[in-house]
């Protein structure tokens, strides 16, 4: 995990050696692109994917940006009453996974539901018990998202679709769970394009009502965002859309334009039945995407060649052709 | 039985699944026997949603069977087995289990899973059709939601009756006859509260009557949840007769004895492969009466025109059938 590969004189660094980049080749389509999770991908800078819950070095300061956007706004949260069960069946699962594949720094024990946790990184040795709100120090879907990097949804599946009704996301890249919360799960992808003509959504929810307990799959998906702000959400629309229209003038866009990769795993959880949806943000600059060779060509050529529709539905029309000029070298 | 579950070629069902140990054997009624597998390494097993089943192996077959408990960081798996001896012989696989044997068992299964927004659930079983009930029945209990249970036994031969009575006190009814229970169902069809979700296992005759009971009543399909595995192990059912017309014969069928064994025992065999009213291959023409379809091979139309049966599962609602045969 520390090395990364030879970049002329120098060892990459952590954030590009273990970046996801999500370009097998020099365009990009939608698909239903999923595959089963935990599998390394290696890359042409190192490599990603071997564990569910990736911990960084941003990980204290994007969990300390969460709590100060939850305070701000509360609706980032929301827990439809019957998926209370779900957010503890989301506990219980994701504190074990993440003990075991960072064994240094947490530990999970659990007897019946007496439960015991201990996260180093937070000096935080805490006992509770499962299904008892009221034994954690916040609600129990906040605690979660105090203690993993990723974005959380729950869709509970019921009369033949999926619905989003519980979730903490902090990070969306523009778009609202407040708006969305209680929506079907064809509902929520209504505005992105091709993708209905296409049947991608609706084969992506037959694929999920079938998934069954325990199972876990992943898929990657991008979009660009001007510095490295994780909260491009439609609440904060006023303070980062105008960006979009002034970086591509900026001599700094090299450094403040970044490729944004969301990691998303899909998770049927054991004793719910909900469908656990993980959101896991990763934001690199096109300065250190360009100390990867074949990175910078290929992203250089995807921007150049990507449909204007589904340009614009990312958010990217804009500057767009300025990062491909620059990554290209034209 | 041990060492033929281990040199069984592992049944697809079962692929990728636990190796479990029978841990326990518990006599429920004269017919029906609770058994019970853990890790043989002790540690706990993965969770399940309240109404999964799990596909058990026996020999070269492997049938599938409704867990009992809420599935809640289970360090068990219980599952009930209904002896049938005129089964393609799971069940009789399964009762001649011992402590200590090994198993190979699949991962738990969800097709029946409770609705999270039900604002209560109805609960309905007969017979056997009690074990995914339990099973509703004690997640409901730790989730503090509210959960009625029907159920419909033969006098003496209620299993799980004791730990049913434990678990709901009062939402829980028994019938033990026909009149009492039709009773009991329309009074619980008619007065339970909006938002109410209506669970069903049990025999398949009895699953149908029920909701057809229940949509005549005004309830909305997206309400009814009916256990798919019910008519796994299908009962014996009632003894009737059979009129073959070409050949000019006529047999008995008995209590416990299919159609097909009965045609066979009076060297009147037909092709047949699954027997177990999945593949289609003993199909035969009825002339007249109605059959008691059990199988899972005839569409619901071809099922109600009562012209095609299949006679390895199937039986009859009439006294008498007549066959084109």
């Amino acid at each position: 995990m520390s090395s990364g590969v030879i970049d002329g004189t120098a060892v990459l660094p952590e954030r590009i050696s273990r970046f996801p980049f999500p370009f097998p080749s020099d365009s990009y389509r939608y698909s239903t692109n999923v595959e089963p999770a935990l599998k390394t991908v290696v890359t042409e800078a190192g490599a990603w994917g071997g564990r569910l819950l990736d911990i960084d070095e941003h990980y204290r300061h994007e969990l300390t940006e969460r709590d100060a956007v939850l305070t701000r706004d509360p609706t980032r949260l929301q827990v439809l009453p019957h998926m209370r069960p779900a957010v503890w069946d989301a506990i219980s699962t994701l504190l074990p996974i993440m003990a075991a594949e960072h064994p240094d720094a947490m530990s999970f024990d659990r007897d019946g539901n007496a439960c015991r946790w201990q996260n180093t990184l937070q000096d935080l040795d805490l006992e509770f018990t499962l299904g008892d709100d009221g034994s954690l120090p916040v609600e129990p879907l906040r605690f979660l998202g105090s203690q993993i990097q990723d974005d959380i949804a729950l869709l509970d599946q019921r009369e033949g679709a999926l619905w989003l009704d519980a979730g903490l996301v902090t990070f969306a890249a523009d778009w609202s769970f407040g708006f969305d919360v209680g929506m079907k799960f064809l509902e929520v992808h209504g505005p992105v394009p091709r993708v209905h003509q296409e049947q991608i959504i609706t084969r992506a929810q037959q694929f999920l009502l079938r998934l069954q307990p325990g199972e876990k799959y992943r898929r990657a998906n991008w979009t660009m965002t001007v510095d490295r702000r994780l909260d491009t959400s439609t609440e904060t629309y006023p303070q980062w859309a105008r960006d979009r229209a002034t970086v591509a003038g900026d001599p700094a866009l090299p450094d403040r334009l970044h490729l944004r990769v969301e990691v998303q795993h899909l998770i049927r959880l054991p004793h719910s039945g909900a469908v656990l949806f993980l959101v896991r943000t990763h934001l690199l600059s096109l300065s250190d995407i360009a100390r990867v060779p074949a990175w910078r060509e290929r992203l250089g050529r995807v921007l150049a060649e990507l449909p204007e529709d589904m340009a614009e539905y990312k958010g990217i029309s804009r500057y767009r052709s300025a990062a491909s000029a620059w990554l290209l070298g034209t | 039985m041990t060492a033929t579950a281990l040199q069984a070629k592992v049944h697809p069902a079962v692929e990728g699944g636990l190796l479990l140990e029978v841990a326990d054997l518990s006599v429920q009624t004269a017919s029906v026997t609770s058994i019970t597998f853990t890790d043989p390494a002790g540690t706990a097993l993965p969770g399940y949603v309240p109404g999964s089943h799990l596909v058990v192996q026996y020999g070269d077959g492997a049938n599938a069977y409704s867990l009992t408990g809420s599935g809640r960081h289970p360090s068990e798996y219980t599952i009930s087995v209904l002896r049938v001896d005129d089964g393609a012989g799971g069940s009789l696989a399964m009762h001649r289990l011992a402590v200590g044997d090994l198993v190979r068992v699949s991962h738990p299964r969800s097709a029946f899973a409770p609705v999270a927004t039900a604002r209560h659930h109805l609960l309905i079983a007969a017979g056997i059709g009690i074990t995914p009930m339990l099973s509703h029945a004690r997640a409901a209990a730790e989730r503090d939601s509210e959960a009625t249970l029907v159920y419909v036994y033969r006098p003496g031969q209620g299993a799980h009756v004791q730990q049913a009575r434990e678990l709901l006190g009062p939402a829980l009814a028994e019938c033990t006859d026909r009149g009492s229970f039709q009773e009991e169902l329309t009074r619980r069809l008619t007065d339970q509260k909006l938002g109410t979700h209506l669970y069903l296992c049990g025999p398949a005759a009895f699953m149908d009557t029920v909701l057809a009971r229940a949509r005549e009543l005004g309830w909305p399909q997206g309400r009814l949840h009916s256990e798919p595995f019910g008519a796994a192990e299908l009962d014996q059912g009632e003894p009737f007769t059979v009129n073959l017309a070409r050949s000019g014969v006529t047999l008995e069928v008995p209590a416990g004895i299919s159609l097909l064994e009965a045609l066979e025992n009076a060297g009147k065999g037909v092709p047949n492969m699954c027997r177990k009213g999945v593949c289609g291959e003993c199909s035969l023409q009825v002339l007249r009466g109605a059959p008691l379809h059990r199988d899972l091979y005839l569409s619901e139309q071809e099922k109600s025109a009562n012209t095609t049966m299949m006679c390895c599962v199937s039986r009859s609602l009439d006294q008498e059938l007549e066959l084109d045969l």
